[in-house]
C-alpha cells in the first residue's frame, strides 16, 4: 500500500512537473537556461563573417546576426542576464562540438548541405557564395581551363576541394595540387607564389585581396563554380531552439535590419546586395 | 550524443585508398626524419662531450635553438619564410622547382628538432661510463677517435635504447604536423575524409587506432632489440 502510494506520489510529481511551462524545455533551450551560458562555435579569421576584431572581441555578419539570436533566446527563457561564451572551430571540429555539447551553434561560414545534415541542423541562409578562382592580375587566368597545368592551392576537406578536384579530373587539366590546411595558410601559399590561384569561396577571396598589402595585384575571376549558401549551424532534432533562429532571422529581414547588417560588413568587400540574394532573403520572411 | 554512426566510410572508395596513403606518407615522413635525427643527432651528442670548447659551444647552441621553438613553428620557419628570405633563384626553386616540396620541408624539419633530443641522449649516455673507461681506452694507445668509436659510443648507446625508443615514437607522432604545410598524412587524410562524408568521430578513432598499431609495433620491435643489447645487472635491464 505504501509502495502504491509512493507511486501515485511520484506519478502525481511527475505531472505536476510536467505541466509547468519552464520544464517543457529540452535540448539547447533547456541546456541554456539549467547553465545560463550559450556556447558559440566561431572562426578566427572568416573575414567579414567571423573573425577576430581589433580590441580582440569576436566580430562579423554571422557573429552580429548570432547576438540577435542571443537576444532573442534571452527573451525566450525570460532570463536577467544571459552569458556569451565562445569557441573557436575548425571545420573539422564543427560538428563533433555541436554533437557532444561544446558549442550550441556555429557562426562562421558553414555552407548548408544534404550530407551536413544527417549530423546538424541549419538555419535559413544568410549568404550565398560560390567557388571563384583568386589570382594575380597577370597571370593570365581568366576561367578555371585556364589553369591546365598550373599549381593550385585549396583547403583540405573543403567543398572547394571536392569540385575543383572533380572539374581537373573530369577535363584532364593536369592541374598540381597543393592542399592547404587553412585560410591563412592558402593564401600565404598563394601570396608567396607557391602557386597560381587560390580556390576558396568568392566572398573569402574578396575578404583576402580587402586584407592583403597591395591589393590592386590580386582578382577574382571565373564562373561560379559552386553554389554554397552559408548557415548558422545548430543542433539536429532540436526544432525548439531552431525556431528561435529561425524567427530573429525572419524579424531581421521583415525589418530591415539584416539588410543593415549586410551592409554594414559584406558591402564594403563585395558591393551592393545582389537581387538574387535579396529574393532568396525575403522568402525567409515567414509571416508570425 | 545524436550521432549517426556509420563506419561503412572506411571501405567506401576512394577513401579506404586515401587511409592507405595517409598511413604511407606518416612513415614515409617518420623514417626520413629519423635518418636525419639519427645521424645529426649522435654528432650533436659527440659534439657536447668532446675537449674543443669551441666545438662544445656551437652543439649546445644548436641544441638551444632548436628546442626552445616550438616545432609548429619551425615548420612555418622552414616551408613559409625560408624561400623569402634566400637568393630569389633558391627561393624560386623551393617554392615550385623542387617536387614534393611539403615532404622533404617536413622531413628536414623534423629530422633537424628530433635530432636535438638525440642529442641530449646521447650526450647524457657517454656522460654516464665511467671516466675511468675512457682513460683506460687512451692508455692503451687508442687515439680520441678510436675511444668513443669502439669504448664510448657503443656503450652510450646500449644505455640509451630505451629512451631513443621513445624518440622513435615521437617522430611518428610529429609527423602529424606536415598537414600544416599541406602533406596530406594520416592525421591530414582522416580530416580530409571526415569532411568528405561527415563522419568525423570514426575518422578520428581511426586515425587513433592506426597512430596506435603503428607506435605499438615499433615498440614491440624495440623491446626486442632492447632485450638483446641491455648490460646483465645495470639499472635499465631492471627497469624494462
Amino acid at each position: 500500500m505504501k509502495a502504491l502510494a509512493l507511486a501515485a506520489g511520484i506519478a502525481l510529481g511527475c505531472v505536476v512537473a510536467g505541466t509547468a511551462s519552464a520544464d517543457d524545455l529540452y535540448g539547447t533551450l533547456k541546456k541554456i537556461r539549467d547553465s545560463g551560458t550559450i556556447t558559440i562555435g566561431r572562426s578566427e579569421n572568416s573575414v567579414p563573417f567571423s573573425y577576430t576584431g581589433s580590441d580582440g572581441n569576436p566580430v562579423g555578419y554571422s557573429i552580429e546576426l548570432c547576438s540577435h539570436i542571443v537576444d532573442a533566446v534571452k527573451q525566450e527563457l525570460k532570463l536577467d542576464k544571459l552569458q556569451v561564451r565562445y569557441v573557436t572551430i575548425m571545420g573539422t571540429t564543427l560538428i563533433p562540438l555541436l554533437v557532444n555539447g561544446t558549442i550550441d551553434m556555429a557562426c562562421s561560414t558553414t555552407t548548408h548541405t544534404l550530407a551536413r545534415q544527417r549530423q546538424v541542423d541549419f538555419l535559413p541562409t544568410m549568404y550565398i557564395t560560390g567557388n571563384q578562382l583568386l589570382v594575380r592580375k597577370d597571370s593570365g587566368i581568366h576561367e578555371v581551363e585556364d589553369l591546365k597545368g598550373k599549381r593550385v592551392a585549396v583547403n583540405q576537406g573543403t567543398t572547394n576541394e571536392k569540385i575543383i578536384k572533380a572539374i581537373d579530373a573530369q577535363e584532364h587539366l593536369g592541374i598540381t595540387f597543393l592542399d592547404t590546411e587553412d585560410q591563412p595558410r592558402g593564401w600565404l601559399a598563394f601570396e608567396s607564389g607557391r602557386v597560381d590561384c587560390y580556390v576558396t569561396d568568392a566572398i573569402v577571396e574578396h575578404g583576402l585581396i580587402s586584407k592583403a598589402a597591395h591589393p590592386e595585384q590580386y582578382e577574382v575571376v571565373g564562373r561560379l563554380l559552386s553554389f554554397d549558401p552559408y548557415s548558422v549551424v545548430v543542433r539536429r532534432d532540436d526544432s525548439a531552439f531552431r525556431l528561435v533562429g529561425v524567427r530573429t532571422i525572419a524579424h531581421l529581414i521583415k525589418s530591415g535590419d539584416m539588410f543593415k547588417l549586410y551592409d554594414k560588413w559584406i558591402g564594403p568587400i563585395a558591393g551592393p546586395m545582389n537581387p538574387e540574394l535579396k529574393y532568396v532573403l525575403q522568402g525567409e520572411a515567414y509571416p508570425d | 550524443m545524436r550521432y549517426s554512426w556509420n563506419w561503412s566510410v572506411l571501405t567506401t572508395p576512394p577513401y579506404f585508398g586515401w587511409i592507405l596513403s595517409g598511413l604511407m606518407w606518416t612513415v614515409l615522413i617518420a623514417l626520413a626524419g629519423w635518418v636525419i635525427a639519427f645521424s645529426l643527432g649522435s654528432v650533436l651528442g659527440i659534439a657536447r662531450t668532446v675537449r674543443s670548447r669551441a666545438v662544445r659551444t656551437v652543439a649546445a647552441a644548436y641544441v638551444e635553438l632548436f628546442r626552445n621553438i616550438p616545432l609548429l613553428v619551425q615548420m612555418f620557419l622552414w616551408y613559409f619564410v625560408l624561400p623569402e628570405v634566400l637568393p630569389k633563384a633558391a627561393g624560386d626553386w623551393l617554392k615550385r622547382g623542387l617536387p614534393h616540396a611539403e615532404f622533404w620541408t617536413a622531413v628536414v624539419c623534423l629530422g633537424l628538432y628530433t635530432a636535438v633530443r638525440i642529442g641530449e641522449q646521447v650526450r647524457a649516455g657517454i656522460q654516464s661510463i665511467a671516466a675511468g673507461q675512457a682513460s683506460a681506452g687512451l692508455a692503451t694507445g687508442l687515439t680520441q677517435v678510436q675511444v668513443y668509436r669502439h669504448v664510448l659510443l657503443p656503450n652510450a648507446y646500449r644505455i640509451i635504447l630505451p629512451a631513443l625508443t621513445t624518440e622513435f615514437l615521437s617522430i611518428f607522432k610529429n609527423s602529424s604536423l606536415a598537414l600544416t604545410i599541406g602533406v596530406l598524412e594520416l592525421t591530414g587524410r582522416t580530416r580530409q575524409i571526415s569532411e568528405y562524408t561527415m563522419q568525423p568521430i570514426e575518422m578520428f578513432l581511426t586515425a587513433t587506432i592506426l597512430y596506435g598499431a603503428v607506435t605499438l609495433t615499433v615498440a614491440a620491435g624495440m623491446w626486442l632489440v632492447e632485450g638483446r643489447t641491455r648490460f646483465p645487472g645495470m639499472l635499465t635491464s631492471e627497469a624494462s
